[in-house]
């Protein structure tokens, strides 16, 4: 059986890395898995590939303008994106601060935050712009495929892997279908 | 004497005056539902209830059964419509299930599994609710409030206490307390009222009692909600 290796690329973006743990808990199951897919960029393996991918694991929502260009970057680059997690799926935890402005965020932390010495809200050229709001990902790019869960269990990805390798339409049996 | 209705081709028996989802749950039959619990009144608000009869859309809750119906239940169109609804109450508040206190136990949540729900679909609102902490053994969380009105007759008819109401209009609607200061501090709520028993998601708490089980053993992990309505 010598299917292609399908190419997969993973990211986190205002996500904990917690989805990506999870991913990891696969455990052994890796092993199987090596003989159908591919790191080819992640922060996972070390290699950064810009080509063409046949999956995209995107964890996390959307909370700065270096996100949304990656997320954009993604879309292009993948032929399937999976939102990956509560986070990509609906802002998660992140989304919390949708209730503020930017301005009061930026304001509680660093200028009233607890043991601020030197009150200054960041305004260096090489940080990222704060969105307005946290997005999740499907409010920017069209989502193929979702995997609920904070985070999705390790069988919940290898359903979907092993699904679409074998070009089954992915589905999530009751027990992988969690919101938390 | 008893009457006849068909639902998803199965035989189901009626008495005259029994509504839709009343006849089929007589006949162990599951119709999804969020505002309707058995025991009060259907006000067929949520929506979530929703049947083809005869071709036509109804609310399950509302209708009464009568001689020659032929309803779609858990037809795939019915469930996608069914989703779609479920997916817009979601997006209509701000429900962050990973720390939810009601997570597990949810009906809201357990609704969107049986219909196998995988995201939300719709753009979210994130709209701006408040919180009321006030009271020293109940809390209502107003993010998570799908404005079922269940609380609203629980208080009113079975605890006898008439605090809850709902106000305002359209998205802006709220669940709001009957106090001076609209909050739930000044009421004499109990956390053994029918009215917290009753809230089918995590809006109306008791306080400290909360992750009392773990993950995995909660009521709906491993059970979907569809099979345990007719459990004891
Ligand atoms: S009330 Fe239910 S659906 Fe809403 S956040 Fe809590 S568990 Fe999730
Ligand atoms: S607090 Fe609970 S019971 Fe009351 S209207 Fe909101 S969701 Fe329904």
């Amino acid at each position: 059986m010598s299917k292609a290796k399908l190419k997969i690329l993973t990211s986190s973006l205002a996500g904990c890395f917690g989805c990506h743990m999870s991913l990891l808990d696969m455990d052994e199951r890796w092993l199987e898995l090596a003989d159908l897919v591919e790191l080819v960029r992640s922060p996972l393996v070390d290699t950064r590939s810009q080509s063409r991918c046949d999956i995209g694991l995107i964890e996390g929502g959307l909370c700065n303008e270096e996100n949304i260009h990656l997320l954009l970057e993604f879309r292009e680059q993948c032929k399937i994106l999976v939102a990956v997690g509560a986070c990509a799926i609906n802002g998660g935890v992140p989304a919390l601060r949708n209730r503020y402005s930017v301005a009061d965020c930026l304001e509680a932390v660093y200028l009233h935050g607890l043991n601020v010495t030197q009150p200054q809200i960041p305004s260096d050229a090489e940080l990222p712009l704060l969105t307005d709001k946290v997005y999740p990902l499907q409010e920017w790019v069209k989502v193929d495929y979702s995997l609920p869960g904070c985070p999705p269990p390790a069988d919940a990805f290898f359903q979907l892997i092993s699904a679409l390798h074998d070009g089954r339409e992915p589905d999530l049996n009751y027990v992988n279908r969690h919101f938390d | 004497m008893n009457k006849q209705i068909i639902i998803d081709g199965e035989v189901v028996t009626y008495r005259p005056g029994q509504t839709l989802i009343q006849a089929a749950r007589e006949s162990g039959i599951y119709i999804p539902h969020l505002c309707y619990q058995p025991g009060y009144h259907a006000i067929g608000s949520c929506r979530v209830c929703m049947v083809k009869v005869n071709g036509r859309w109804a609310s399950a809750c509302t209708t009464l059964a009568a001689e020659g119906q032929v309803i779609d239940n858990r037809t795939l169109e019915v469930d996608a419509h069914r989703k779609q609804i479920v997916q817009m109450l979601f997006v209509e508040g701000n429900h962050y299930c990973p720390y939810c206190e009601k997570s597990g136990e949810c009906d809201l949540q357990a609704t969107a599994y049986e219909l196998n729900m995988q995201e939300d679909h719709f753009q979210h609102l994130y709209p701006h609710r408040s919180l009321d902490t006030s009271h020293a053994e109940v809390w209502l969380d107003r993010d998570r409030c799908i404005l079922c009105g269940l609380c609203v007759q629980a208080s009113a008819e079975q605890d006898n206490k008439h605090l809850f109401t709902l106000g305002g209009r359209g998205t802006a609607t709220q669940l709001l307390v009957n106090s001076s200061s609209g909050q739930l501090g000044e009421t004499n709520i109990s956390a053994a009222d029918e009215a917290v028993a009753v809230c089918p998601v995590g809006a109306l708490m008791k306080k400290q009692s909360i992750y009392s089980r773990r993950s995995g053993e909660r009521t709906y992990d491993k059970t979907p909600i569809s099979k345990l309505e007719f459990k004891a």
